[in-house]
């Protein structure tokens, strides 16, 4: 097995990247004018990067499969943002910041690549901050901060619970400028069907428009993939019903690696799933656990009193209560990360606590929080003595200037009004720490072919904090992919204009052309959705929040059926020529049903039990951690980097082994 | 439950395109509009029948993709939601739902229920943004000050989605309300002072070009809006365009 | 500036001003139409001021007439504008949901008070015009009483006064307030400026009704 080259610098941890900058090549702005780059996606890691490398005076063509930029899935952030500004004066720092991060992974992330991401997250907030951005301040017009699971500061910025929304539009509107002075191209309503790789190197893409169905090739001196994460793998996902792994998947499929896809964050407070005819997952934010309290019923009796309607949950006294998090984790109580908090819900839901008619669902309580809000409001207004009913209003407006929106989305869904009864809530796939693998430089392991953001897998290791992923995403775009790509470009500066009159491009295209006939013209029998719910439910009940080994086989054989009876009985309708959202989705999910299998198998080799993977058969057995996850330091301290060979069984595995100089290896313990 | 759809169908942009009868059966009164959508076009499928095209993604009300007129409102009868976010317990066993695109000149449709909204794109690209770059070589965050209660004003303009059910409700197919939001969030903040005089024009002017009709106060963008963006930011433009005119 | 007129945002603007200024003028007219049901001569004596007062016939009239022609006219061309953005009508628009009847109809209104004006041109203002300007007839400073009272004889005629006047109201309930949107103001004020709007929309039209109606009670 050949060791992939993570480009790391050499040096102290903390001087890594400042140093690294000022040796790295740079592009004389004269020659910049003569440089392509693609940006395929451009939600907060395209756009940002792409508005980046126009403003730096790179020719940038940027592709969107939606009609603008302001509609990549990052607009679903609701949150926040983390940056280790310590405004609050509660002991954050840049290393404090980088601990969390490498700590909440369970120590599977590259500790530069890390550090430099906590380095340049302060500039992430000024930067967005002079781009408009209305972060929530408090009343002395400084900004605030909020509290995510798994740390112990309040670092995270937010804009009521739209962050990721606001970020975003701060990117498009950045964009927006450059494309008012030509300097990126925009192609909405284009998806990009394959990479075209010539002398080795990355020059250009073959995309569709999807509005008329033209396929067409643009060249570039390099490409930049940032098309978010594979969560709808699951079917059933938080993620956009468009949110798609193609681009990232036929990169994959020409020589880029593509490391730990078992890495799947699934998240704890979404909204419980109601029936069969369910088309996604709606989270509500992880923030709600700074205020919410999570339960289940102590009693059985209890649990079925409420799922046959004759008791309501607010019946139930504190007595009668299992705040189980709290019980369990009494350091970190509500806030413990998320792979532990999903792990828990369905510990309890699994021997029979959860309170919906499916059993899967447990309640997120703001009662508390209501009382202690109110109370607060009340002496603030000078009442000393406040009612109940006073404190209750005065509380719920608390709630609401908090998590309004939320709350708001809730009770549209449920159609039960949470500031009355507690939210129920159920774990839902929602990140995908995998991804592309990329090097310090973020490129791929194919030249001048990049990939950042969500699609890549640099900087989250096996679980991602709160708050983090809107981070990564700007810092890779806005701060280092500008300055890590001039390094690569400086060679070629004196290439000229890529042509797309070449056999590599004639290649590309043909084959693109083929699998879109091949779908028009396949007399089968089931819709896309027909398989991509069967993989979706393969991929959740056996490669889903607790793996083991019998499962991990079943599924990839069945993932493979899957697939083997898609290519023949799948029946797509309509023309080429013309805009077929059925096509659309015929290709992702044939990119699924290849990265399902790679999923598993991947999950299948990773025997050990860390963030977001956890495999049943490492736990630990005795001491005050019994039953919690067990890792496997000696024998997997590594990135599992894959390399296509034809099947997705049949991918390669390529280790890059982690080193830890900076952190101790602990195990992780929010108790 | 049981419904009638009347559901607006058009091969292309060129295409006539007209109103056709569909019948759907067992409807939960669970799902959201676009599961029943859904249902309909996994019917439509496996009928060998081209199944409806309609703009969605995010389906949890903040992308902005999803449209449609469902009898007779954007985003149909529901008030502070988006299509997506519409459920169908909001009809009757029996009903009959007229379902059509989103309609402006400025909005083509590209196909059944799917209206081309470049035209919100150019208006953005007109003067949307704080020409600032994006070299993080800003100033702190914190050097700036400001109110809480503009920031949250600035705030509650910036939450608009760009869905253009504005455009689609108001009868005259006015951007106001979509445009003002934009102007508004950077006239409540001191980053977008700067600019603000040429931002109003060049926007305002971008919008009379691309085709959107006048405002008559009807207030029904305003209504409809899934984000609640208030025509108090309309007010604020225009006090904005007319002090750039003066200057 | 000259741009800010050609503006989408500049016309409603425009329309606004116009419409104070008319809004202004109707507060003038029932005020000194009022009179005429308290006392004769004090209602003779400031038609007189109105009808002799240099200022008021030579720059003010002129100006009255600008404002209404071009209020109309530009009325006209919105609508146009307004009606060319629409594009394909809706097979099922359900305005009654969003809007008042009011604000979706200012055009209607607008056209059932132009026709009106027409009717009040015929009525009073040509055979005022023919009597100082045209014939040039002796003035009597205490004719005006009789010919307003004279006019309301006829009940066809109250008739379409007094529709006219509905649709006034109708007209100024959604205009009167929309004007302060228009010109940017919506502040902490607004609710109480609408209220004010709204009870004038209804407070003018009733009045200049009850002025018909007493003259036509009193013919009889």
């Amino acid at each position: 097995m050949a060791t992939l080259d993570s480009k790391v610098p050499k040096g102290p941890l903390k001087d890594k990247w400042t140093t690294y900058k000022d040796k790295i090549n740079l592009v004389n702005p004269a020659n910049k004018r003569h440089i392509d780059i693609i940006v395929i996606g451009t939600g907060l890691a395209g756009g940002s990067a792409a508005a980046t490398l126009a403003e730096l005076g790179y020719n940038v063509k940027a592709f969107a499969y939606q009609d603008s930029p302001r509609r990549a899935h990052s607009i679903a952030a609701q949150g926040g943002i983390n940056a280790a500004k310590n405004y609050q004066g509660d002991g954050d720092s840049n290393y404090r910041l980088f601990y969390d991060t490498v700590k909440g992974g369970d120590y599977r992330s590259r500790e530069a690549n890390v550090y430099r991401l906590a380095e340049v997250s302060g500039n992430i907030i000024d930067q967005c901050v002079a781009q408009g951005v209305p972060f929530a301040r408090d009343y002395g017009g400084l900004l605030d901060n909020r509290s995510f699971g798994g740390v112990l500061v309040s670092r995270t910025f937010y804009a009521k619970g739209q962050t990721g929304q606001q970020l975003l539009l701060g990117a498009y509107s950045a964009m927006n400028r450059q494309i008012a002075r030509g300097k990126i191209t925009m192609h909405n309503r284009h998806e990009m069907l394959d990479v075209v790789i010539v002398d080795g190197k990355a020059r250009g893409i073959i995309a569709r428009n999807l509005i008329t169905g033209e396929i067409e090739r643009h060249s570039a001196h390099a490409v930049v993939v940032a098309s978010g994460g594979y969560g709808n793998v699951y079917f059933l996902s938080t993620n956009a019903m468009g949110s798609n792994a193609t681009a990232a998947w036929k990169i994959h499929k020409k020589g880029a690696y593509f490391a730990n896809p078992c890495y799947t964050q699934i998240h704890p407070t979404c909204i419980p799933r109601s029936g069969d005819y369910q088309s996604k997952l709606t989270l509500m934010s992880e923030s709600l656990r700074n205020d919410g309290r999570i339960w289940v019923p102590k009693s059985m009796e209890d649990v079925m009193a409420i799922r046959e309607g004759s008791k309501k949950p607010t019946d139930l006294s504190e007595e009668e209560r299992d705040y189980y998090l709290e019980r369990r984790y009494p350091a970190f109580g509500n806030l413990v990360p998320r792979d532990v908090a999903s792990r828990a819900a369905k510990e309890r839901c699994d021997v029979g606590y959860g309170v919906n008619a499916t059993g899967e669902a447990v309640y997120l309580d703001f009662k508390s929080a209501i009382n202690r809000y109110g109370k607060e409001q009340a002496l603030l207004h000078g009442d000393r003595n406040p009612s109940e009913a006073k404190i209750i209003e005065l509380g719920e407006k608390v709630i609401e200037e908090k998590y309004g929106n939320l709350f708001q989305m809730y009770e549209k869904i449920v159609d039960e009004n949470p500031y009355k009864t507690p939210m129920m809530i159920y774990p839902a796939t929602h990140y995908t720490m995998g991804g592309v693998w990329v090097d310090y430089n973020l490129m791929t392991t194919v030249p001048g072919l990049y990939c950042i953001g969500e699609a890549n897998f640099s900087d989250h290791g096996a679980n991602r904090l709160g708050a983090s992923a809107l981070m990564q995403g700007l810092a890779d775009g806005y701060f280092v992919l500008p300055y890590t790509i001039g390094d690569y470009l400086a060679d070629d500066i004196r290439t000229g204009e890529i042509s797309t009159d070449t056999a590599e491009f004639e290649q590309a295209e043909k084959a693109v052309k083929e699998r879109l006939d091949f779908f028009i013209n396949n007399k089968g029998t089931h819709s896309v959705d027909y398989f991509h719910k069967k993989l979706g439910k393969v991929m959740w009940d056996k490669v889903g929040m607790a793996r083991n080994e019998k499962h991990l086989k079943e599924a990839i054989s069945e993932i493979k059926e899957i697939r083997e009876d898609f290519w023949k009985n799948v029946k797509v309708p309509g023309t080429l020529n013309e805009f077929n959202q059925e096509l659309e989705k015929a290709g992702r999910v044939a990119d699924f049903l290849e990265l399902g299998e790679l999923f598993a198998l991947d999950a299948l080799n990773r025997k050990e039990s860390c963030g977001g993977h956890f495999r049943e058969e490492s736990v630990e057995q005795d001491g005050p951690q019994k039953g919690e996850a067990l890792r496997d330091d000696v024998n997997y301290k590594y990135v599992a980097a894959w390399e296509y060979k034809g099947e997705p069984s049949e991918a390669i595995l390529h280790k890059e082994e982690l080193e830890f100089n900076d952190i101790e290896l602990k195990t992780r313990s929010y108790k | 439950m049981n419904l009638t759809l009347k559901i607006w169908r058009q091969k292309g942009p060129n295409d006539k395109g007209q109103m056709v009868d569909y019948k759907v059966t067992d409807i939960s009164e669970h799902m959201s509009f676009l599961e029943m959508m859904d249902v309909l076009n996994e019917q439509l499928v496996n009928a060998g029948e081209e199944p409806v095209a309609f703009d969605h993604d995010c389906r949890e009300g903040i992308c902005g993709m999803c449209s449609m007129y469902i009898n007779g409102e954007a985003h149909g009868p529901d008030r502070g939601i988006t299509t997506c976010q519409l459920h169908m317990r909001m009809f009757k066993d029996g009903d009959t739902i007229t379902i059509e695109p989103f309609r402006a000149n400025a909005f083509p449709v590209i196909k059944d229920l799917v209206v081309d909204r470049m035209a919100f794109e150019r208006i953005q690209q007109a003067g949307g943004f704080i020409s600032v770059n994006t070299s993080g070589n800003t100033q702190d965050a914190n050097s700036i000050p400001i109110s809480k209660h503009a920031a949250d004003q600035a705030m509650d303009a910036a939450t608009c989605i760009g869905c253009g059910a504005c455009v689609a409700t108001c009868k005259n197919s006015s951007a106001m309300l979509f445009v003002s939001a934009k102007v508004s969030q950077y006239a409540l903040l001191p980053q977008g002072q700067v600019e603000a005089t040429d931002r109003v024009l060049n926007m305002v002017a971008q919008m009379d070009l691309e085709g959107f009709g006048n405002c008559t106060n009807t207030g029904a963008c305003e209504i409809e809006c899934p984000k609640g963006i208030s025509l108090e930011n309309i007010a604020r433009m225009n006090r904005e365009l007319m002090k750039a005119s003066v200057k | 500036m000259s741009g800010f007129f050609k503006s989408s945002i500049g016309r409603k603007v425009a329309m606004a001003l116009s419409a104070f200024f008319l809004i202004f003028f109707l507060l003038m007219h029932v005020s000194i139409n009022l009179l005429s049901v308290f006392s004769k001569d004090a209602f003779n004596t400031a038609s007189h001021f109105m009808g002799t007062n240099p200022l008021i016939q030579f720059v003010m009239q002129p100006v009255l007439i600008l404002g209404v022609v071009f209020h109309f006219v530009m009325g006209f061309v919105l609508e146009l504008k307004n009606k060319k953005a629409q594009g394909v009508p809706y097979v099922k628009n359900n305005g009654a949901a969003n809007s008042t009847w009011m604000s979706r109809n200012m055009i209607y209104s607008g056209l059932a008070i132009l026709a009106f004006i027409v009717l009040h041109f015929i009525d009073f203002w040509i055979p005022e015009i023919n009597h100082k300007y045209i014939a040039v007839l002796p003035e009597d400073p205490t004719r005006y009483f009789g010919e307003l009272h004279h006019k309301f004889e006829n009940p066809l005629r109250v008739g379409a006064y007094v529709l006219a006047f509905v649709f006034l109201a109708l007209h100024l309930l959604h205009g009167f307030q929309s004007a302060f949107q228009s010109m940017g103001v919506n502040n902490k004020y607004s609710e109480r400026i609408k209220k004010c709007a709204k009870g004038y929309s209804i407070l003018v039209p009733a009045l200049f009704i009850f002025i018909a109606l007493f003259h036509f009670f009193t013919n009889h």
